[in-house]
């Protein structure tokens, strides 16, 4: 099964590996046989209609959602099950999954703030009981990833009182705060309000810029045509097309991927044809 | 009506003893329910079986038993299978294992409901189970529970009064003996509903204090 791998010194672990993922709910195949790599900062972006597989896809890279065939292999280890087990897969020890976790930062479409902390208590609480961070390094970070997202001045709000937009740039904090190897975004913009999209877009620009590596669901197609490296295609738990994305816009090659982008065009919302035509 | 304030005035030393022991066998009770009901709704949600399912069935029996059926069992019952306890001890265990339960429950619909994505994000962040229920899910759930677990609290106070039956001399009682003492029925348990009253006040006060104060988030 396993091809021979030729050692390459040049070309560094990827920052992603999948192959051959499978998950099912039920009777319902959510992902039929998925696999992608992804390099250290490359940022791809997953689009499709829903229902397509993308966010379960995403869910599994964490292991917060468990697969049920492949293997998923975050900066050359596995993460959810045991390597070489044979034919029997063993889950590995939740120990050892949290750590792989601690380097995968993700960012959920509901924000999902800690609400009974300030912003900068969201932002220090993994550093400080996770990473084991002494109380102070952890703050000095967590102010450096909060002036990052440009919410320094917001530190002691809590999040009830933060709009949308800047409640979903503390979590890309926290995240950041970290330090993850890989950051996941899983459709952050689609709970926001129309005008607040704009401020979390720029955030995630300024990350890929700075060598993030990213895979982002995303129903933002300029974000995907002007930031990623790389637009993938997701439809009826399978990846139907991937491409860069100047020439996955322009020319698709398959009729799906077609269907998908007529009907964005036939919408009157901020629609592909005006995304292409405006680019920041 | 036989109301006479010379007796009622009489029989206060009395109740107030009586009320003494009402008050300590509520607070002891109170105390002890509400560690019972956290580590019991912890549990609770658990996804072991082993945990959940013990839970489950002492929340079942306590809350399906009448407590006055439980303090007489307790009291006359298991006697006979050689077990002897003081009318103190069986009024604890029993105050206690009928408030836990009641407590259980509320601990355990207090961290249900507080959003999944919670948890997911806490999870996401490489916090252990234990962890994020002890950082995350439980201080929020806390302030959700307080007031119920307040509101629970007033009715053990008031059930305490079941006690009486066990030969405790608990407020109830006391106004019964001098009822008895003075033969008359009016003034003492004047008194008796009045003090019961006043002893409930702080933990209506509490409760409405404590929902105002966490109506917001």
């Amino acid at each position: 099964m396993s091809e021979p791998r030729m050692k390459d010194v040049s070309s560094p672990v990827p920052a992603l590996v999948i192959r051959r993922l499978w998950k099912s709910y039920g009777q319902n195949d959510v992902l039929k046989g998925v696999s992608l790599q992804v390099e250290p900062q490359e940022v791809v972006t997953i689009i499709g209609p829903s229902g397509s597989g993308k966010s379960t896809l995403l869910q599994c890279i964490n292991f917060m959602e468990p697969f049920d065939d492949g293997e998923v292999i975050v900066n050359g280890k596995h993460i959810g099950y045991l390597p070489n087990t044979g034919s029997t897969r063993v889950r590995m020890p939740e120990k050892q999954l949290n750590l792989l976790r601690r380097d995968i930062g993700i960012v959920f479409q509901q924000y999902n703030l800690f609400p009974h902390l300030t912003v900068l208590g969201n932002v220090i609480e993994a550093p400080i009981h996770v990473r084991g961070l002494s109380r102070e390094e952890a703050i000095a970070r967590g102010r450096q990833q909060l002036d990052k997202v440009g919410l320094l001045v917001k530190q002691n709000a809590y999040p009830s009182e933060l709009s949308g937009g800047q409640q979903q740039r503390v979590a890309i904090a926290r995240a950041l705060a970290m330090s993850p190897q890989l950051m996941l975004f899983d459709e952050v913009t689609s709970a926001l309000d129309p005008e607040l999209v704009g401020e979390v877009l720029a955030t995630m620009r300024t990350l890929a810029q700075e060598g993030m590596t990213m895979i982002v669901v995303t129903h933002e197609m300029a974000f995907a045509r002007d930031v990623s490296d790389r637009v993938i295609f997701m439809d009826d738990g399978n990846i139907v097309e991937s491409g860069r994305p100047d020439v996955f816009f322009s020319n698709p090659t398959h009729d799906r991927s077609k269907a998908f982008l007529r009907r964005l065009n036939g919408r009157h919302e901020p629609s592909i044809s005006s995304a292409l035509t405006t680019s920041a | 009506m036989d109301f006479q304030f010379d007796i009622f005035l009489a029989s206060l030393p009395s109740l107030l003893r009586g009320a003494a022991t009402t008050a300590s066998l509520a607070i002891v009770s109170i105390v002890i329910g509400a560690a019972i009901g956290l580590i019991g709704g912890i549990c609770r949600v658990s996804r072991r079986a082993v945990l959940r399912y013990p839970v489950i069935l002492y929340v079942t029996v306590m809350r399906g038993v009448p407590l006055l059926v439980t303090l007489m069992f307790l009291y006359y019952g298991l006697p006979s299978a050689g077990i002897l306890l003081e009318p103190v001890t069986v009024a604890i265990i029993a105050l206690a294992a009928v408030n836990g339960a009641y407590v259980t429950e509320i601990v355990r619909g207090g961290i249900q409901s507080i959003d999944p994505g919670q948890m997911r994000a806490a999870r996401s962040l490489g916090m252990s189970y234990s962890l994020a229920m002890q950082r995350i899910i439980l201080p929020q759930a806390s302030r959700r529970v307080l007031p119920p677990i307040t509101n629970e609290s007033l009715t053990l106070l008031k059930n305490t009064a079941l006690v009486s039956t066990i030969t405790l001399s608990d407020l109830l009682r006391s106004g019964l003996e001098v009822m008895t003492w003075k033969a008359n029925t009016f003034s003492p348990f004047a008194g008796v509903a009045l003090i019961y009253l006043l002893m409930t006040l702080p933990l209506v006060w509490l409760n409405s204090f404590l929902e105002k104060r966490y109506r917001l988030r």
